[in-house]
């Protein structure tokens, strides 16, 4: 029996606690197409920052047609500087076009996906415009994570222009002043929507 | 504050919704670890309910076959201590998380990854990569062969080390149980001087570290080593809600 408290202790047992990516998970978790939803490419992958016979990670095939409008979901991750952060990733987890989380007949479309930031802190996903859940505003849940980020942070993106964001319940729990922070720009490559981790916009983050 | 949202129809991907994070979990703020200064949110989040956003995730693996054994990715044996990482992926309420994706990334047994910001002048293993990934069983069950990864320095403070570590990173079964961690070695004297561990509050932070255990070492081959993982479970009954 041993003393000293271990994670098989009884007494302990709850949660794991969270602990930060660190700067070096290239190689371990993005992967070539992680952040194409829709057809195969290596979008999201670093594969430059290791050597190529270290790339064991998946590499994503083609998939069935998918339905909807596709668009391209891209921004920058700034820290309380407005300096780039290079070392962050981002998971998305959405809808389909019909506003559900399963693959439907007919439509290969499965709404997960991650993207390494760029050494511009650049990050770009091609998906499809999510469909409504429920009542809710078209909206994509996004995890952010990186170096100096204990905890991944947890925010959404709406979409400008949405007549239906303007009675989204969880939109309304924002204070007003900083509902912009949520909404995502039209721009000529689909939408844009910057996560700033701290600063005078910072990004609404929420405790789930 | 709201915690409730009115839902009007039950669709066949419902799901209840996660207990909140525990005692156990670290701030996004903590100075002794530098790089969260610049890259953490003064302000405070805004609690929002699981919608059904939160409450699913992906049903299938989208990461690929699994990659249990990161000691024959190469041609040739990597250097070092081969260990065997068993245990079990569990919620709160101790029921198995079956089908859900563990990835593992780690350092070399030098303490250096495979990894061009990695400036450390330890050796790289051309035989190790430290990049490996594994699916739980009906019963939560995981098992990965791989190599004890070594302690190494780092740019944080004066003298900084981070104790020997294998990053784990799992999704669960909703948006609402993803989880990074990290699992530290028992009797590593750099854990409580390690500001990141050292951001968790004792005593949780040694959920972190894995348990030596003879039972799964396996004769003339590899040392054990036990480690449980837990993922946020349910708030309450799947009905409970309902009643608003």
């Amino acid at each position: 029996m041993s003393e000293r408290l271990d994670n098989q202790s009884p007494e302990l047992f709850g949660q794991t606690p969270w602990q930060t990516v660190g700067p070096f998970f290239h190689y371990g978790l993005p992967w070539k197409g992680g952040a194409d939803l829709v057809s195969a490419s290596e979008l999201g992958a670093r594969a430059e920052l290791f050597p190529a016979e270290h790339y064991l990670l998946h590499v994503a095939q083609a998939r069935g047609p998918v339905k909807g409008r596709v668009i391209e979901l891209h921004g920058r991750v700034l820290d309380a500087k407005g300096q780039p952060v290079p070392d962050a990733m981002i998971e998305i987890w959405q809808a389909n076009a019909a506003g559900r989380f399963v693959r439907d007949e007919g439509d290969s479309f499965l709404g997960f996906g991650r993207s390494s930031t760029s050494r511009e802190g650049e990050y770009r996903f091609r998906t499809i415009f999510p469909g409504r859940v429920q009542e809710q505003a078209p909206h994509i849940a996004v995890s952010v994570f990186g170096r100096g980020l204990i905890k991944r942070l947890v925010t959404r993106v709406y979409f400008a222009g949405e007549a239906s964001n303007e009675g989204d319940a969880i939109l309304a729990l924002v204070p007003e002043a900083r509902r912009g922070t949520l909404i995502a720009a039209k721009d000529d490559h689909g939408y844009r929507f910057d996560v700033e981790l701290a600063g005078d916009r910072e990004t609404v983050f929420f405790d789930l | 504050m709201a915690r409730t949202m009115t839902r009007t129809t039950t669709t066949a991907d419902e799901a209840p919704p996660h207990a909140p994070e525990d005692a156990g979990q670290p701030p996004s703020l903590f100075p002794p670890y530098r790089s969260t200064v610049d890259r953490s949110p003064r302000q405070p989040l805004i609690e929002i309910p699981q919608t059904l956003t939160e409450r699913t995730g992906p049903a299938e693996n989208l990461m690929g076959p699994a990659r249990a054994d990161l000691t024959t990715q190469h041609a040739g044996v990597p250097i070092g201590q081969r260990i065997v990482v068993s245990g079990r992926v569990l919620d709160e309420q101790r029921r198995p998380v079956a089908s859900t994706v563990m990835e593992i990334w780690q350092a070399n047994a030098a303490g250096r990854y495979i990894h061009v910001a990695d400036q450390w002048n330890a050796p790289i293993d051309p035989n190790f990569t430290g990049a490996g990934l594994v699916v739980t069983d009906a019963e939560g069950r995981y098992q990965y062969t791989t190599i004890r990864p070594g302690a190494y320095p780092w740019g944080n403070h004066e003298n900084a080390w981070r104790p020997a570590h294998i990053h784990l990173s799992l999704l669960g079964p909703a948006f609402a149980t993803r989880l990074v961690t990290q699992m530290y070695f028992p009797d590593d004297p750099l854990i409580e001087i390690d500001p990141i561990a050292g951001a968790v509050p004792e005593p949780y932070r040694q959920r972190m570290v894995a348990r030596f255990d003879i039972a799964t070492t396996r004769a003339s081959f590899a040392l054990g080593y036990l480690f449980d993982v837990v993922l946020r479970g349910h708030a309450a009954t799947p009905f409970e809600d309902r009643h608003e």
